[in-house]
C-alpha cells in the first residue's frame, strides 16, 4: 500500500506531493544524488587544491616563524649573558690592573723615599763629620791656647816673683800639670 | 496552498523539504536544476569563498576569515589525528570535505526560506554509504582477511564469542543506517518542529509565545547543526580507526 | 469508516512512537550528567574525553531518532 502511495506521488509530482514525506519521494533521488556528488567533488577539489596546501603552508610557516623567533630570542639572551660575562671580566681585569698600578706607584714612591732618605742621611753624616772635625779643631785650638796661656802665665808669674825662668822647664811643668 | 481546509489553520511542516525544479516544469530528471542544486551550489560557493578568498593572503598573522578557515582546518585535523592516529591523517581531506559539506548545508538550511539538503535521506545515505564502503574496502586492503578479526572479540570468553560476533556484525551493518538517519532525522525534526510551532502564530493569542519558542528552538537548531556535523565527522573518524588502526581495540 | 479507523491508528501509533524520544532524552541526559560528574572530579582528564562523550550521545540519540522516524513514517508515508 505504501509503495502504491509513493508511486502515485511520483507520478503526480507537485500538487498532491504535500501529503507525503518528500524525503521518501524516490523520483527525486537520482537528481539529489547526482547534485550531491557534483557538490562533493567540487568541495573536495577546493579542499585538496587550495585549502589544505595553503593553510598547511601557512601553519607550517607560522610555526617556523615562531620557532625562529624563539631561537633568536634565546640567542640574544645568550649574547646578553655573554656580554655581561665579558663586562665582568673586563671589570675584574681593570681592577687588577689598577691594583697593580697602585702597587707599582707605591713601590716607586717607597724607593724614591728610601733613596731620598738615604741621601739625606749621607749628607747629614757628612755634615756631622765636618762639624765634628771642626769641633775637634776648635777643641785642639782651645787646648793649645790654654797651654800657651798657661805657659805665658807661668812665665809671667815666675818673672814677677823674681826668678829667671827657664822657658823649657816651665813648658814641661805646665804640660805635666795639664796632663795630670 | 490551503487546499480545501476551510478552517484556514493548516500546518504543513513537510512542505519545506519538497524538491522543486528551479526553472518550472514538473518532471525531475537526474540532471534537472532544482532547489537541491541551488542550495548545494550556495554551500560550495560559501566554502570556496571562505577557503579561497579568506586564505588568499596567506598571512602569518591571519585576518578574520583566514582564522575561521584555520580554525575549521585545525579542528578537523586534530579530530582526525586524535581519533585515528597518525595513520589516519592521510584521509584528512576526505573527512574535511564531509565536515564542510554537512556543516555548511546544515547552517545554510537554517536560513528562513532555504532548503536543507542534509535533511534528505537520499543525501545522507549517500554520505554514510561512502564512509561505510570506503572504510570496509580500506580495511580489507590494509588488513586482508584479518579485518574480519574485528568481529571476533578475543577479550571475551570463548563461549559467548560467536554470539558477540553476530551482534558485532549486525551493529557493523547498522552503522550506515544510524549514521545517515541520525543526520537527516535531527535536521528534519528540528525544521519540522520550527514549522509546526510557527504555524500556531496564526492564532493571535499564541503569537507572542510562538515568537519566543521559535527563537529558542532556532538557537537550539544552530547548536544541533554544528553538533550533528561534528558527530558525523567524528563517527567517520571512529569507523576509519577500525580500518587503518594498528590493533583491534 | 474503515479508513477513519486506519487513520486513527496511524496517529495513535505515531504518538506512541514519540515516546521513544523520551528514552533518548533520558539516555543523553544520563551520559552528559555522568560526564559532568566525572569531569568535575578530574577536570584534567575531561578534555581528552569530549570525543567519547559526543560519540556516546550520538549513539544514544540515534535510537531516539529511529522512533521519531517511525512516527514520521506513520504520519506521512503509510
Amino acid at each position: 500500500m505504501s509503495t502504491e502511495a509513493v508511486d502515485a506521488t511520483a507520478a503526480a509530482h507537485g500538487a498532491t506531493a504535500t501529503v507525503k514525506m518528500p524525503q521518501l519521494d524516490i523520483s527525486t533521488f537520482d537528481n539529489q544524488i547526482f547534485w550531491l556528488l557534483v557538490a562533493l567533488v567540487a568541495i573536495y577539489m577546493i579542499v585538496t587544491r587550495v585549502a589544505v596546501p595553503r593553510i598547511g603552508a601557512v601553519l607550517a610557516e607560522r610555526r617556523g616563524t615562531i620557532t625562529n623567533d624563539l631561537a633568536a630570542a634565546e640567542e640574544l639572551k645568550l649574547k646578553a649573558v655573554e656580554a655581561e660575562t665579558a663586562y665582568n671580566k673586563a671589570l675584574a681585569t681593570a681592577r687588577a690592573e689598577a691594583a697593580k698600578i697602585v702597587a707599582a706607584a707605591k713601590a716607586d714612591i717607597e724607593a724614591d723615599l728610601a733613596k731620598a732618605s738615604a741621601k739625606a742621611d749621607a749628607q747629614i753624616e757628612a755634615k756631622t763629620v765636618v762639624s765634628e772635625q771642626r769641633i775637634a779643631d776648635i777643641r785642639a785650638g782651645a787646648m793649645e791656647s790654654v797651654s800657651e796661656v798657661a805657659n805665658d802665665t807661668a812665665k809671667e808669674l815666675v818673672a814677677v816673683l823674681g826668678g829667671k825662668a827657664d822657658a823649657k822647664a816651665i813648658t814641661a811643668a805646665v804640660t805635666a800639670r795639664m796632663k795630670g | 496552498m490551503a487546499e480545501g481546509d476551510a478552517t484556514g489553520f493548516v500546518i504543513k511542516p513537510m512542505d519545506q523539504f519538497i524538491v522543486k525544479p528551479l526553472f518550472g516544469g514538473d518532471h525531475i530528471a537526474w540532471y534537472t536544476v532544482t532547489n537541491v542544486t541551488l542550495w548545494m551550489a550556495i554551500a560550495v560557493v560559501t566554502i570556496a569563498a571562505l577557503f579561497m578568498l579568506g586564505t588568499r593572503r596567506r598571512a602569518i598573522v591571519p585576518s578574520r576569515s583566514q582564522s575561521v578557515a584555520e580554525l575549521i582546518y585545525g579542528f578537523v585535523h586534530n579530530m582526525v589525528e586524535e581519533v585515528t592516529g597518525h595513520e589516519g591523517v592521510k584521509y584528512f581531506p576526505y573527512v574535511l570535505t564531509l565536515f564542510l559539506f554537512i556543516l555548511f548545508s546544515n547552517l545554510l538550511g537554517l536560513l528562513p526560506g532555504s532548503f536543507t539538503t542534509t535533511s534528505h535521506v537520499a543525501v545522507t545515505v549517500v554520505l554514510a554509504m561512502m564512509v561505510f564502503v570506503g572504510v570496509t574496502v580500506l580495511g580489507f586492503v590494509k588488513h586482508g582477511i584479518g579485518f574480519l578479526g574485528m568481529f571476533w572479540v578475543t577479550s571475551a570468553p570463548l563461549i559467548i564469542r560467536p554470539i558477540l560476533a553476530v551482534i558485532e556484525i549486525i551493529s557493523y551493518f547498522v552503522r550506515p543506517v544510524s549514521h545517515s538517519i541520525r543526520l537527516a532525522g535531527n535536521l528534519m525534526a528540528g525544521h519540522a518542529v520550527i514549522k509546526v510551532i510557527a504555524g500556531f502564530a496564526t492564532l493571535v493569542v499564541a503569537s507572542p509565545i510562538v515568537i519566543g519558542a521559535v527563537t529558542a528552538i532556532y538557537a537550539l537548531e544552530v547548536l544541533v547543526a554544528c553538533v550533528q556535523a561534528y558527530v558525523f565527522t567524528i563517527l567517520t573518524c571512529v569507523y576509519l580507526r577500525d580500518a587503518v588502526g594498528d590493533g583491534h581495540h | 469508516m474503515e479508513g477513519d479507523i486506519a487513520e486513527m491508528g496511524k496517529y495513535i501509533g505515531a504518538g506512541l512512537a514519540a515516546f521513544g524520544l523520551g528514552g533518548a532524552g533520558i539516555g543523553v541526559g544520563n551520559i552528559a550528567g555522568n560526564f559532568l560528574a566525572g569531569a568535575l572530579r578530574n577536570p584534567s582528564a575531561a578534555a581528552g574525553q569530549t570525543a567519547t562523550l559526543f560519540v556516546g550521545i550520538a549513539f544514544a540519540e540515534a535510537l531516539g531518532i529511529f522512533s521519531f522516524l517511525i512516527a514520521l513514517l506513520l504520519m506521512f508515508a503509510v
